[in-house]
């Protein structure tokens, strides 16, 4: 079980959240087919840190970025989303 | 290698059951392979069997980082069934059972494949039509589901609550008499035992740190038990699917999620048949042994870690009560949980991939343990002629790009949700 610190909300259950994808994998409107289709489909998938989207569903219903830890779930970030990224 | 017998049994017996050998020799590993398969689990020593045994090609070894069958395929809930809703997939999981049907006797081995019904629950109107829908596309392709009324299912599984108060109705269900559970150990020692005999190096503690590439083809791979060449390399680690083909600098459409499992502490036989609801994600059987074997959702969010949320815990219980209302009187006495490697269609990938001569089996999600023999026979024919069988046919990676994608649950490409 994790405790997430939501920024707009502070610490909240694992349980509130849901994960949305990894941070490099959104796909903007003007993207070439082939980086989009790499987005969309191409994982690194690391056992170790990566960046995530996740949308605190049953709280303040914002997306945030978590910098976690695939084996240990240690959470070492967590920001706002910043809409700049879908442009 | 002794035969197993009844007759191999007495004659043991007269020396206490002490002397039996080894089931399968510990190699180390030779400098040069035909076929290396990474991954010791039960489609890995499966593809090794029937390399070995369909294609003749001996030369071939299966490395293992800890130790065989201890990763997924020790970890399932050991259902076996094929009663998928689209051809491409109930035609190769319908293969793997007919090769269930006869496993035991072809590897010598008891996986104790115990054919005892697996049965889908539909709680709504809707359930009814979609559960009527696969079954008649089941039966078009020839394979057995029976569409069964609510009195059907009271008089088969006379625990599950069909009182009109139940938290989730039952009004009636989709029954694959051919579908049931095996022992998932005996599957991967039967495999090993089977391949070993025919010649297959299972070398264990042996981890592939990296790849050999040359000229655009792989040459073999970097272990932590030295280099070993290869003509042609097959992965098929479930979870560790993407770290893997990391090493050959390749991104899959995977993502490697935790499912759980649970067993009660064992009690005489209640349940003689597999339920399973696919509207709650809820799956009871009973164990040889007499413990109820329970499984749920995955984590849904990635994670390598072996270990699932409690919540999960909590849920798989109150659904499985829910259900057969009897159980909440059984201690939940183990829970445990798989790595699964989710892919964005929840379909599995049996394919060449970008390297020559590197080949992927994988992304079969939470489903591969059914599958096992159907794809170590389809992995094995297409690492020995480098055509894919054409049941894996469907199964290329190539289908993201091209959108030919098999999508059973139609949630398009978010693997947390197949």
């Amino acid at each position: 079980m994790m405790r997430i610190d939501c920024p707009h909300c502070g610490p909240r259950a694992q349980s509130e959240f849901g994960y949305e994808r990894t941070l490099d994998s959104i796909v903007t409107l003007d993207m070439p087919a082939d980086e989009a289709m790499a987005r969309l489909y191409a994982r690194a998938n690391p056992r170790g840190l990566d960046d995530e989207l996740w949308r605190h569903g049953l709280g303040c219903r914002q997306w945030i970025v978590l910098r976690r830890h695939r084996v240990t779930h240690e959470i070492v970030g967590v920001a706002a989303f910043d809409p700049a990224i879908l442009s | 290698m002794t035969r197993y017998s009844a007759l191999a049994l007495l004659r043991a017996g007269l020396t206490g059951q002490r002397h039996w050998p080894r089931a399968w020799r510990d190699p180390s590993p030779r400098p040069n392979y035909e076929v290396i398969v990474i991954g010791g689990g039960g489609h890995g020593l499966a593809t090794a069997y029937y390399l070995a045994k369909v294609h003749g090609i001996r030369n071939v070894a299966v490395l293992e980082r800890g130790w065989i069958g201890g990763g997924n395929t020790g970890r399932n809930t050991t259902i076996v069934r094929s009663n998928y809703r689209l051809p491409a997939l109930h035609n190769l999981f319908d293969f793997a059972l007919g090769l269930w049907e006869g496993m035991s006797d072809e590897l010598n081995y008891n996986v104790m494949f115990s054919p005892r019904g697996a049965l889908f629950l539909g709680h709504s109107d809707a359930d009814m039509t979609a559960l009527a829908q696969r079954g008649d596309a089941l039966r078009c392709d020839g394979i057995d589901a029976e569409l069964m009324t609510a009195n059907q299912l009271r008089e088969l599984v006379p625990l599950l609550d069909m009182s009109p108060a139940a938290r989730f109705p039952i009004h009636g269900g989709l029954m694959q008499p051919r579908g049931g559970t095996a022992r998932h150990d005996a599957v991967a020692w039967g495999y090993a035992r089977a391949a070993d005999r025919l010649g297959v190096d299972i070398i264990q503690n042996c981890e592939v740190t990296g790849f050999t590439v040359a000229g655009g083809r792989v040459t073999g791979v970097e272990t932590t038990r030295g280099a070993i060449g290869a003509g042609r390399v097959g992965i098929c680690v479930a979870g560790n699917s993407g770290p893997v083909a990391a090493l050959a600098g390749i991104r899959l459409p995977i993502e490697a999620q935790t499912l759980q499992a649970f067993v009660t502490e064992p009690v005489k036989p209640m349940i003689d048949t597999v339920i399973m609801s696919q509207s709650l994600h809820c799956y009871i059987s009973q164990s040889d042994k007499g413990g109820i074997v329970l499984g749920g959702d995955p984590d849904q969010f990635p994670s390598y870690a072996q270990r699932g949320l409690p919540p999960r815990i909590a849920q798989a219980a109150a659904e499985a009560i829910a259900l057969v209302p009897a159980l909440s009187r059984l201690r939940m006495v183990r829970c445990w949980a798989g790595t699964t490697d989710m892919s964005f269609d929840g379909s599995p990938i049996i394919s060449a991939l970008p390297v020559d001569g590197l080949y992927l089996n994988g992304g079969w999600c939470y489903g591969g343990f059914k599958a096992t023999p159907g794809s170590g026979y389809t992995y094995a024919h297409l690492l020995a002629t480098g055509a894919a069988h054409p049941l894996a046919a469907p199964f290329a990676l190539d289908r993201f790009a091209t959108g030919a994608t098999i999508d059973e649950t139609g949630v398009g490409f978010m693997p947390q949700f197949h």
